[in-house]
Formats: structure tokens, C-alpha cells, sequence
């Protein structure tokens, strides 16, 4: 029993229908910006889309949609550590590489 | 006298007697899969990135040839697959079990959809003789080659997550019917969704990559 209540009261308010619709036009729109920039054909505003867009779109799906947002913060500071872990071991690998 | 006397306050909750849930644990275990996943795909992600530095020119006129539209529309099929999974588990939190089975059913149809769209796709490049070891590819310059060996086995172990998705979300389904997931007991259907996400994730970076590189 008391392991019941004490799921429930660790458990988050429930968020609504709307939140996540409103997310999801978001992404969409976000979907139309990146693809519109790349089309444009000027190489520099299409990295921006790659390197802000493509990261806001993800940071989106994981704050609202995966449910980070409203997490304890030792999960959060576990998914900042894997993701910062993951740019490390990229940031490593490409300044071996374009440098060496 | 005895009779009459009041029984001791039975415990109010019997349904859920001997049985041991751990939400916080199976969201975390659920979360460390998931990072092991950032890695296998972080891995080719620094593949493409290798070779594309080191292949500029062909990267960019290989992907010309890619259909942009589909990949836009797959794209979108995927992002609202996404809002109708995470929809799926509001609406089993309010206790709307046929809205939630109709959000998790909606969300299989738009996966099916994504994988038919796939299918299309591999089908039309296979047809001009583009896949790994044909002829075609093995007369074309190596940058080529290595895009398009890149877009199989990425966009390939990304439909097999697709797959798997779909067919952890029809086990879903039948628990859902069984109310085996419940208002009270959802993380199964939560956890579906934590790699259903993830999968969207994975797909968010495919498109620029792949489609927008011309």
C-alpha cells in the first residue's frame, strides 16, 4: 500500500491535450523553416538549420513529448550527462580528424 | 456479542495485493536503453560526418538524387505519430480507454504508413540500380558510394526501430484492451512512448542529413 501512495504522490500533474498539440505545431512549423531554408540554396543559412533548427526540433520531442520537463532532476542531470558524453566523444573525434 | 462486533477495517485496496511496482525503476532502466541508443546512432552519425568532410562534392550530389518530398512527408507522418502516442497516455491517465486506444492504434497506422512510404522509396532507388554492391553504385565515384551505403544502413536500423515500434505498440493495444495498462499503471504504454520518441528523434536528424544536403 504505502509504496502506492508514494507512487502517486511522486507522479506529476497530468498534462493536457493542448500542451502537446501545441508542441506538435511547433515541430511542424520548425519542419517548414529548416526544409525552407535549405532550399534557398545559400550553404550558410542552411547549416544554421542544421545546427539550431535540427537541435530545437529534438529539445522539443525531449522536454515535452518524453516527458523530461517534468522529471526528477537526477534523470534530468543523467540525460544531460549521456548527451554531453555523446558531444564529447564527437567533438574528440572530429578535432582528430580536421586537425591532425 | 462477538458476532456483532465490528471487523477490523479491511485494507482498501485488494486489486493491487502482492504486487510489486517500481515506476521510478522501469522509467530509469527505460532512459538507459535509451542512452545506449544515443551511442550506437552517435557512432554513424560520426561516420557521416568523417566522410562527408572528406567527400564533400559527392555527398552533396548524391543526396540531389534522393526524393526531398518524401522524406518532408515522412517526416511529418513521423512528428504526428509522435503527438498521438504521447496523447494515447493523457488519455489512459484520465481514464479514457477507448481514446487511448484509438490514439495508440492511430499511432501504429502512421508508423505503417512511414515503413510503406520507405518501402516506396528503397523500391524506386533499387529500380536505378542504387543499392549497396550493385553495378551501378561500383561504376560511381567512392563519395557516392559512401552516401549511399550511409542513407541504406542508417535509414535501414532506423526502419527496423520503426518495426520494432509497431509491433510493441499492437502488444500495447491488446494489454490496454485487457486493462493490463491501466490509469494507475501505465508505464508500460509510457516507456513504448519513450522509444517511440526516440525513434522520432533519430528520424529528426536523418532528414537534414540525408535529404537536406543538396
Amino acid at each position: 500500500m504505502s509504496h502506492i501512495t508514494q507512487q502517486k504522490a511522486e507522479a506529476p500533474h497530468i498534462v493536457g491535450y493542448a500542451t502537446f498539440v501545441k508542441v506538435w505545431i511547433a515541430l511542424v512549423l520548425l519542419t517548414g523553416l529548416l526544409v525552407g531554408l535549405s532550399v534557398t540554396h545559400r550553404p550558410n543559412l542552411a547549416l544554421l538549420g542544421l545546427l539550431v533548427i535540427t537541435p530545437t526540433k529534438a529539445s522539443l520531442v525531449l522536454f515535452y513529448f518524453m516527458h523530461l520537463k517534468y522529471e526528477s532532476a537526477a534523470l534530468k542531470y543523467m540525460v544531460t550527462a549521456a548527451i554531453a558524453a555523446l558531444i564529447i566523444f564527437i567533438g574528440l573525434t572530429f578535432s582528430d580528424f580536421l586537425f591532425r | 456479542m462477538s458476532v456483532s462486533a465490528e471487523p477490523q477495517a479491511a485494507p482498501p485496496v485488494q486489486e493491487h495485493a502482492g504486487e510489486h511496482r517500481d515506476y521510478a525503476g522501469a522509467k530509469l532502466g527505460m532512459w538507459l536503453f535509451i542512452f545506449s541508443e544515443l551511442i550506437l546512432f552517435g557512432g554513424l552519425f560520426v561516420a557521416y560526418g568523417m566522410y562527408r568532410s572528406m567527400h564533400a562534392h559527392e555527398f552533396h550530389k548524391a543526396s540531389g538524387e534522393l526524393n526531398l518530398t518524401l522524406g518532408v512527408i515522412n517526416t511529418l507522418v513521423l512528428l504526428t505519430s509522435s503527438l498521438t502516442m504521447v496523447l494515447s497516455i493523457v488519455a489512459i491517465r484520465l481514464q479514457r480507454k477507448l481514446q487511448s486506444m484509438f490514439f495508440l492504434a492511430g499511432t501504429m497506422l502512421l508508423g505503417t504508413v512511414f515503413l510503406v512510404n520507405k518501402f516506396f522509396e528503397w523500391m524506386a532507388k533499387f529500380h536505378h540500380g542504387i543499392y549497396p554492391g550493385s553495378e551501378h553504385m561500383m561504376a560511381r565515384p567512392p563519395g557516392e558510394r559512401l552516401f549511399f551505403g550511409l542513407y541504406f544502413g542508417m535509414t535501414g536500423l532506423h526502419g527496423l526501430h520503426v518495426t520494432i515500434g509497431v509491433v510493441l505498440m499492437s502488444v500495447m493495444l491488446v494489454f490496454l484492451a485487457r486493462d493490463r495498462i491501466r490509469h494507475d499503471d501505465f508505464i508500460k504504454l509510457e516507456n513504448t512512448g519513450l522509444y517511440w520518441h526516440l525513434v522520432d528523434v533519430i528520424w529528426i536528424f536523418l532528414l537534414p542529413l540525408f535529404y537536406l544536403a543538396a
